[in-house]
């Protein structure tokens, strides 16, 4: 929570990165206490580890520097923010005052071992999975193609003459 | 030690809220996209303990695959805001207006 | 009452002479034209003829319905046609009279461009007169009762190229629609008491219901609504300001429309409801009233008009005045028998004028003719049998329908026959002024030149450039001579109370109060009123003859020295102004405040407008929310979803 809102207090980008990272951090390890532990092990090597490298190095690439104060849009202050507000504050209080009828969670509950989750999704979610390879691959050349500079792709077919 | 269900919720949509205030308030398109990464952790915190609550492991597996979506699309995302960098020279979103009527 | 299934061919057969002339009569030849508007004219009549003769009292009245149209309920109208001995008189005068002046029209009109225009509207006129005079329930008979009015719009602004002429035929047509208006809510008062609008019913209704001798009540009510309506139809105060405009017409029009049938129509349609009348006697005094009123006031108006066709035109409201004075004391056979009299002899004064008109090339104004003796001699000789018969000289026509109405009026009141006396008297006075005027003394016309014709194409006229004053062709004398003969041999038909007792089924109780006043003073006093009328006749002949063969500077001596008093009656009292202001005027303008600025363009212009303006504002402000700017998208976003979290949220906690 603390890093969550320091992202948005923060006015560099670079600090905003790390102090996601801090989130990610602490959420791998509320997934531990909820013994999701492949659930953990995957988000620290996924999440932090290689998007959250992927949002520094970008940052550097370009050089963000500090925010630049500019025209912002009027109904993003004054309707979204105080939507937004409402929202969880209705949500919240809603989990809130039903939390008598929730049951309670233990330490350790469910132990979300890698042999079982294997199980899971090799069997009932097969499709799925193939599905998000099939997606990983499309994203990998979207963004390559997106990423690279106007000559490089039209430079290609000079190269096959 | 037993702790309330509602906590995790709670946690989760404060994360969720943050990720959302991010989104409206920050400027730089960068730390935008990171607000959205914020929003899905909150998502995934949610899953992972609704999953704990009901003994059911296939909340486990769908947070998995909501952070593999999460990567694709960070990924792509990046790479667009390289190519609009390159284009209109700025990292503010109020300038990449070319939406306009 | 005997069907007859020949009823409904009377009106019919014109009304296909008005269609086939008017759809086809464009490129047909004018001997086509004519050929098709006498022989279905004609035909009319001779049918008319042919039902009269086999007419049988005993067996009338006769009907025929022809087809069903209001099934309503109980309530329930037809179009029925109907021949009772009433409807049998008028028949024959609107067949017979129109026919005439069908032959009339043809001499007179065959110039003009327009020719398959006027036969197609005269035939159009005599269906929708016949109707009216023909049917069997007051609905027809309105149906033939606006129609007329129709008729007389576009006969009377026939040249309608002509500014004065389009406006007159707008007047009769509004003035009408006025006292149609009258009519119509008589028609609901009918409707509502009496349940049905059928002769037969509603009368039978109304012989049921006591006299209304203590104060108003309905039938008082029906009978002052139904009067309005007669009024405006015939030309009766306060309505009576159309039919002087209305000699814009070319003369044939007004001979018909004017003289014969139309203006008639209110007369026939109070004797028609005389059961009614007879039951409200303060109606009867207001009819009577409004009779003697416009008899001696039009005929006043008439002693100072220049224009020939005008002097007949307040002549004919003058006597339309004695038919209402005759059906306001009871006398409705009496009032019949001069309408039918006034068929005759004002007919031929007009197609007489018409002739002089023509035969003068087109000069309408009196003060220009004169001398015409000589070189109109037919027309000389039958417009003064028609002078003879409407100052009530005996032995003619007018004399015995006249007096008639006199005898009636005075054993009702002596103020109706004093009143009538005098306005008899005005009436020799105006009618020798204008034959000494027109006929007598020296030619005092422009002489003419071929100059005279453009502003004489704008009458009706044929531009003669040979000589002067010329008499007609026979095509129109052959009408005169006929209506003359009739205007000498017409008033025997009533000889002896004969047409009363003709009448009688009709007029039921009328025919009693007849007996009764006749009975009442004595033959002795109807002698010594008789004497009383024809010396009143001879003397506004003397008077006449002084003041315009004799001496005739005199006239415009005393016209000086009147002042004040000759120029309110010249001009027609002032009375068309007096509407102008009253009535006109505010309705004009307040037309143009109320209807057209603030209806029309205020609210249905405006509706229009402000819907497109509207739709174009709200498009401007929602074309802010396409921005282009990310944040403001994502915050509409985020309000939205706040919206449905909160109606989520109250769902799940209101059950």
């Amino acid at each position: 929570m603390a890093g969550a809102v320091n992202l948005l207090v923060q006015s560099h980008p670079i600090n905003s990165a790390l102090s996601l990272i801090v989130v990610m951090a602490s959420l791998a390890a509320e997934y531990l206490l909820l013994g999701a532990e492949f659930v953990a092990a995957v988000q620290v090597i996924v999440y932090a580890g290689a998007i959250m490298v992927l949002f520094l190095i970008t940052i550097m690439l370009l050089n963000a520097g500090k925010e630049v104060r500019s025209k912002g849009s009027h109904v993003a202050t004054l309707l979204g923010v105080p939507g937004v507000t409402i929202g969880a504050l209705l949500v919240g209080w809603t989990l809130v005052g039903r939390s008598s009828t929730t049951q309670l969670v233990s330490i350790g509950a469910l132990w979300g071992d890698p042999k079982s989750i294997a199980r899971l999704l090799f069997h009932d979610f097969l499709l799925p999975f193939e599905v998000t390879s099939v997606l990983i691959l499309i994203a990998i050349m979207g963004a390559v193609v997106l990423a690279s500079r106007p000559e490089a792709i039209a430079r290609d077919p000079r190269k096959d003459q | 030690m037993e702790i309330p269900l509602s906590y995790y919720l709670v946690l989760s949509g404060i994360l969720f809220t943050c990720g959302v205030l991010g989104f409206l308030i920050k400027r730089n398109i960068i730390t935008i996209f990171m607000s959205i990464e914020l929003m899905l952790n909150g998502v995934n915190l949610s899953f992972v303990a609704y999953a704990a609550h009901w003994h059911a492991l296939s909340g486990q597996v769908f947070v998995f695959f909501v952070m593999v979506v999460a990567a694709a699309e960070s990924a792509v995302g990046l790479a667009i805001i390289i190519a609009v960098y390159r284009t209109r020279e700025t990292l503010n979103v109020d300038q990449v207006n070319l939406l306009k009527l | 009452m005997t069907p007859n299934p020949y009823l409904w061919l009377v009106p019919i057969l014109p009304l296909a002479g008005a269609a086939i002339n008017g759809f086809l009569g464009r490129r047909s030849s004018k001997t086509a034209i004519t050929a098709i508007a006498l022989v279905f004219c004609g035909a009319s009549f001779l049918l008319a003829l042919v039902l009269a003769a086999g007419f049988r009292s005993a067996s009338a009245p006769y009907y025929f319905d022809l087809a069903h149209w209001i099934r309503s309920g109980t309530f329930q109208v037809d179009f029925s046609f109907y021949l009772d001995q009433l409807s049998l008189v008028m028949l024959l005068v609107v067949t017979g009279v129109g026919f005439l002046i069908h032959i009339y029209s043809i001499g007179y009109m065959w110039e003009d461009d327009g020719f398959y225009r006027f036969m197609a509207y005269l035939n159009l006129f005599m269906f929708f007169m016949l109707t009216l005079v023909l049917a069997k329930n007051y609905l027809v008979m309105f149906i033939g009762w606006e129609g007329v009015g129709l008729a007389s719009y576009l006969l009377v602004g026939f040249w309608f190229t002509k500014n004065s002429a389009a406006s007159a035929g707008k007047k009769a047509f509004l003035v009408n629609r006025i006292g149609d208006f009258g009519f119509l809510i008589a028609l609901f008062l009918m409707i509502k008491h009496f349940g049905s609008l059928d002769f037969a019913h509603v009368f039978a209704a109304v012989r049921t219901l006591p006299a209304e001798t203590a104060g108003a009540g309905l039938l008082t009510a029906i009978g002052l609504l139904l009067m309005v309506g007669a009024a405006g139809k015939s030309a009766q105060i306060p309505l009576y300001v159309w039919l002087p405009d209305a000699m814009e017409g070319p003369t044939p029009v007004s001979a018909l429309i004017h003289a014969a049938t139309m203006v008639t129509a209110g007369v026939y349609m109070v004797s028609r409801s005389s059961a009614i009348f007879e039951r409200a006697p303060m109606a009867m005094t207001v009819v009577a009233t409004i009779g003697t009123l416009t008899a001696f006031f039009a005929a006043t108006i008439g002693i100072a008009q220049t224009d020939i066709k005008k002097v007949l035109a307040y002549s004919t409201v003058s006597q339309l005045g004695y038919m209402f004075i005759a059906c306001g004391v009871g006398a409705f056979s009496a009032g019949i028998f001069h309408l039918m009299t006034h068929a005759f002899f004002k007919g031929l004064l007009f197609l007489a004028a018409g002739s002089v008109i023509h035969g003068v090339g087109g000069e309408q104004d009196m003060r220009k003719m004169g001398g015409l003796r000589q070189s109109m001699p037919w027309t000389f000789a039958t417009m003064a049998i028609a002078t003879l018969a409407i100052t009530g000289i005996p032995p003619l026509a007018g004399f015995w329908s006249k007096d008639e109405i006199l005898w009636q009026a005075y054993g009702a009141s002596w103020i109706y026959w004093l009143i009538g006396v005098i306005t008899a008297f005005i009436t020799s006075f105006y009618m020798f002024r204008l034959m000494y005027m027109t006929f007598g003394g020296d030619y005092r016309g422009a002489s003419p030149q071929p100059a005279h014709a453009p502003d004489a194409h704008a009458h009706d006229d044929h531009g003669h450039g040979h000589g002067g004053p010329h008499e007609s062709p026979w095509v129109m004398l052959g009408p005169l001579v006929v209506l003359a003969f009739l205007s000498l041999v017409g008033g025997f038909v009533g000889y002896g109370n004969r047409f009363e007792h003709f009448l009688a089924p009709v007029f039921q109780q009328g025919a009693a109060m007849v007996e009764e006043t006749s009975s009442d003073s004595g033959k002795g006093t109807e002698t010594l009123l008789m004497g009383v009328s024809i010396s009143v006749a001879a003397l506004g002949w003397l008077l006449a003859y002084l003041l315009y063969s004799r001496r005739p500077q005199l006239p415009a001596r005393i016209a000086a020295s009147l002042g004040g008093l000759y120029q309110a009656v010249v001009h027609k009292y002032y009375i068309d102004e007096l509407y102008a202001v009253l009535f006109v005027k505010p309705l004009i303008d307040g037309s143009t405040a109320i209807l057209w600025h603030g209806v029309d363009q205020g609210v249905i212009d405006a509706t229009v407008n402000n819907t497109a303006t509207a739709a174009r504002e709200v498009s401007d402000q929602a074309r802010h929310m396409q921005s282009g700017n990310l944040r403001s998208y994502a915050g509409w976003v985020a309000a939205g979803g706040a919206v449905v979290i909160a109606y989520m949220v109250w769902m799940g906690v209101t059950h």
